[in-house]
């Protein structure tokens, strides 16, 4: 029963970190758009012929 | 005289030397639309931020301070085929946001604290019949506590707070036995746990918080969407007027810049978007859509114009006297306010519910503890049994049983083309059995039509057409679009008041009023229409006389139809003359009308059914019409509304067709079948559960299991609402 010892904390851990990333995705406005995102996944590139496109 | 757009009031500064503007944008569907107007945006220099948010239907966009003039971006928008304006966010709707935000944390939070308790009571509970040490136990108890308090501590404030409210306030709601369930749960567990005992409650109180939360985070979201969709109904509106900012120069502004004493120009074809008076010009006016009465006004010096009035002919200069929130007659604001207090007393399905629930509960929950003392048992086990019974009640299906249904079903509505503007619209459209129609601009299409265009040769019409499009009076930009015209005619001169002419082949060509267009011996042969306007055309010496008018909308008949199949009574209360209304009852088959109808007689009429115990939903667009909209039971408007009228009514429903009225009728009745069939579910579920937890034999597992079994069961039965928009008429 000593492998508790490893177990627990590392559970606890990715529990943590799972909700870390769930808070970051939030904050980061990753839930602003759902429909929106929905439809990017599989939009296509932008053509590289195009006119050079600022971000 | 110039005239500049100012979009200033919009732009705000995004810091790091950057602007930013939100536009709400129309007819974003896709992502090929997304795609389109994010690169077309992106390719104009010093644009850094160009991003579609398809949910909301807005641009957000960011650039260079100082570089670009946001009418660029609108202009550029247009050239791609989309309308688009500037958008000021309402503070409601920022509130809701961040409101649906908290929610989604608190809901993340309470998730993963289930996740990890669940994992932590599993091996507790298959440690109970195997060998599990009683220390390892209490060590896991311990474990879940660390994770279950803290988390219930934050993502049950928005129960905590909503329950206090209401005990401050000397009521209960449906927070009040929540509240009190977690509590009691988590505070027995802790006990429990101290006295190393066999069974704890963590898992099972704060699967409860996810559970509540998800309901919550659901019916909040979909209160934000409706907001949002206000929100862009209103800029849509564009309301801007052209302002004076010399003696000759004027510059196109949002009309929350506007004061009193400003002096805004109206051209022929606005719509007028202040109250005011007018200083200088003559001109007719259309107030359809503050009285209903189709017959247009005259207006000079003097004359008194409101919002939402159509300047028809001439040029006016409006001295402003109130604009903005302002902009209201002062009896239809006081009808309005009278009739939204009339509504707020609804009581919503959820609210009823629970009014019935909470006492049935701890009343059970009491029982329970008495019972088991006087049975002999001892008071520490009557109390966790009567927790129990708190916890296996607790309300998880029955905070789902609602929200769900109507994500589902709003859903389902907004494809078929109905936006919901109030989150307990679904619910009062289902009891609707009576529809009272207002007939300008809701029985029939806003904008005019050419009635006679089949009589008249397709060159001429066309002729007609081009001609048309150098005019901006409204009968000639309908005759424009009724003849697909494009290319204006090169040279036409406008005569105000009177027509426009042009010089085509060497043959004048003249379009207009039958005088000007020397055509008044035809004006006889065209049968009179109580409704139409006349406008004639002259090429020559042939002369032609169009009638225009207000087509009834595409399926009207078929709705009406429609309606009376479901068994719901039809009337028609108009503040139109009576010939016109009595044209259109007669083709649509409405037994039932009434014309020249004030804002307060539609109101008296709709208390009149209220009292005969119907249930009335009102359909209307006029700025008349929007008292009447607030008193009806529910509301209905087209996309075409006045802002005031849209903004009052429950539901908004878009494009040319009336069946979305239908639809949302259907859609919503079968939505609230839904909801009721769902409390019903959770309460059955309660029935069965409950016998089970008052004899004392409950385990966490028990309970964990219960809980879960009864949410999806109502989650999944929700998800049947989907299918509801399919059978338009």
């Amino acid at each position: 029963m000593e492998i508790l010892v490893i177990l627990v904390p590392l559970a606890l851990m990715l529990g943590g970190a799972g909700l870390v990333a769930f808070l970051w995705s939030l904050r980061s406005g990753q839930y602003d758009d759902l429909d929106g995102a929905a439809w990017r996944a599989i939009a296509d590139d932008e053509p590289p012929q195009e006119a050079p496109v600022k971000r | 005289m110039q005239v500049t757009r100012d979009f200033s009031h919009y732009v705000r500064d995004a810091g790091a030397g950057l602007q930013h503007i939100d536009l709400a944008v129309e007819g974003v569907h896709c992502a090929g639309c997304m795609a389109k107007i994010e690169r077309g945006l992106s390719a104009i220099p010093d644009v850094t931020l160009a991003r579609v948010n398809l949910t909301d239907r807005r641009v957000a966009l960011e650039w260079k301070a100082g570089t670009l003039d946001p009418g660029r971006f609108i202009d550029r928008l247009e050239e791609l085929g989309y309308k688009a304006y500037p958008f000021e966010t309402e503070s409601a709707e920022v509130a809701e946001v961040a409101e649906s935000r908290f929610l989604l944390r608190c809901l993340g939070v309470a998730a993963f604290a289930t996740m990890n308790v669940m994992m932590l009571s599993i091996p507790v509970w298959s440690g109970n019949v195997s060998d599990m040490l009683p220390e390892q136990r209490d060590f896991f108890h311990w474990l879940s506590a660390l994770i279950a308090l803290p988390a219930a501590a934050y993502a049950g404030q928005p129960f905590f707070r909503s329950a206090w409210r209401a005990l401050s306030a000397k009521t209960t709601n449906m927070d009040v036995p929540i509240s009190i369930g977690v509590i009691l749960a988590l505070g027995m567990s802790v006990v429990e746990t101290i006295h190393h005992a066999e069974h704890a409650y963590f898992d099972a109180a704060i699967m409860l918080l996810t559970f509540l939360l998800v309901g919550r985070f659901l019916d909040q979201n979909m209160r934000r969407r409706t907001r949002a969709v206000a929100g862009n109904l209103a800029a849509l509106k564009a309301e801007t007027a052209a302002k004076f900012v010399g003696p000759d120069e004027i510059s196109q502004v949002p009309v929350a810049a506007i004061y009193p004493g400003d002096i805004v120009l109206l051209r022929p074809g606005e719509r007028c978007a202040v109250d005011g008076t007018v200083i200088e010009g003559r001109s007719e006016i259309d107030q359809s859509l503050i009285t209903g009465e189709t017959l247009y006004v005259t207006a000079e010096q003097g004359t008194p114009v409101y919002a939402g009035s159509m300047n028809i002919s001439g040029t006016l200069r409006v001295r402003v006297s109130a604009a903005s929130e302002a902009t209201l007659l002062a009896e239809i604001t006081r009808l309005l306010d009278n009739a939204l207090q009339a509504r707020s007393r609804y009581m919503r399905l959820a609210d009823r519910a629970s009014r019935l629930y909470a006492p049935v509960v701890h009343a059970t929950a009491l029982l329970t503890i008495l019972g088991w003392v006087i049975a002999g048992a001892s008071w520490h086990d009557a109390i966790v049994t009567g927790v129990a019974v708190l916890i296996i009640t607790c309300p998880c299906a029955l905070g789902l049983a609602i929200p769900t249904v109507q994500t589902v079903a709003s859903g389902a509505m907004f494809k078929a083309g109905v936006l919901l503007n109030a989150g307990d619209a679904i619910e009062r459209l289902a009891e609707a059995d009576h529809v009272i129609f207002d007939k300008t601009g809701t029985l029939t299409l806003p904008d005019l039509e050419v009635m006679n265009a089949a009589d008249i040769p397709a060159d001429v019409f066309e002729l007609a057409g081009r001609l048309a499009l150098s005019s901006h009076h409204p009968v000639a930009a309908a005759v424009a679009q009724a003849a697909g015209a494009r290319s204006p005619v090169v040279g036409a001169v406008e005569e105000a008041g009177q027509g426009v002419r042009a010089v085509v082949d060497g043959v004048e060509i003249r379009l207009g009023r039958p005088s000007f267009c020397g055509a008044e011996a035809q004006v006889g042969s065209v049968t009179l229409d109580p409704e139409a306007s006349i406008v004639a055309f002259s090429k020559g010496t042939e002369k032609f006389i169009l009638t225009v008018r207000q087509g009834l909308r595409p399926d009207a008949q078929a709705v009406i139809a429609a309606l009376k199949a479901r068994n719901i009574g039809i009337e028609i209360l108009s503040g139109d003359r009576e010939p016109a209304v009595k044209a259109a009852a007669h083709v649509l088959s409405i037994p039932e009308w009434r014309a020249g109808v004030t804002p307060a007689d539609k109101i008296a009429r709709i208390e009149e059914l209220k009292r005969r115990g119907m249930k009335v939903l009102m359909v209307g667009d006029g700025m008349n019409d929007a008292p009447s909209l607030a008193a009806a039971h529910i509301s209905m408007s087209p996309i075409s509304a006045a802002h005031l009228s849209q903004a009052t009514a429950d539901l908004v429903f878009l494009g040319r067709p009336l069946a979305p009225v239908v639809a949302a009728i259907d859609a919503s009745r079968k939505a609230l079948h839904l909801m009721r069939q769902n409390l019903w579910l959770a309460i059955g579920y309660n029935v069965l559960a409950v016998p089970v937890a008052i004899s004392g034999i409950v385990t966490p597992l028990i309970a964990a299991a219960a809980m879960s079994g009864s949410s999806i069961l109502v989650m999944l039965n929700s998800l049947r609402a989907r299918s509801a928009s399919r059978e338009i008429v």
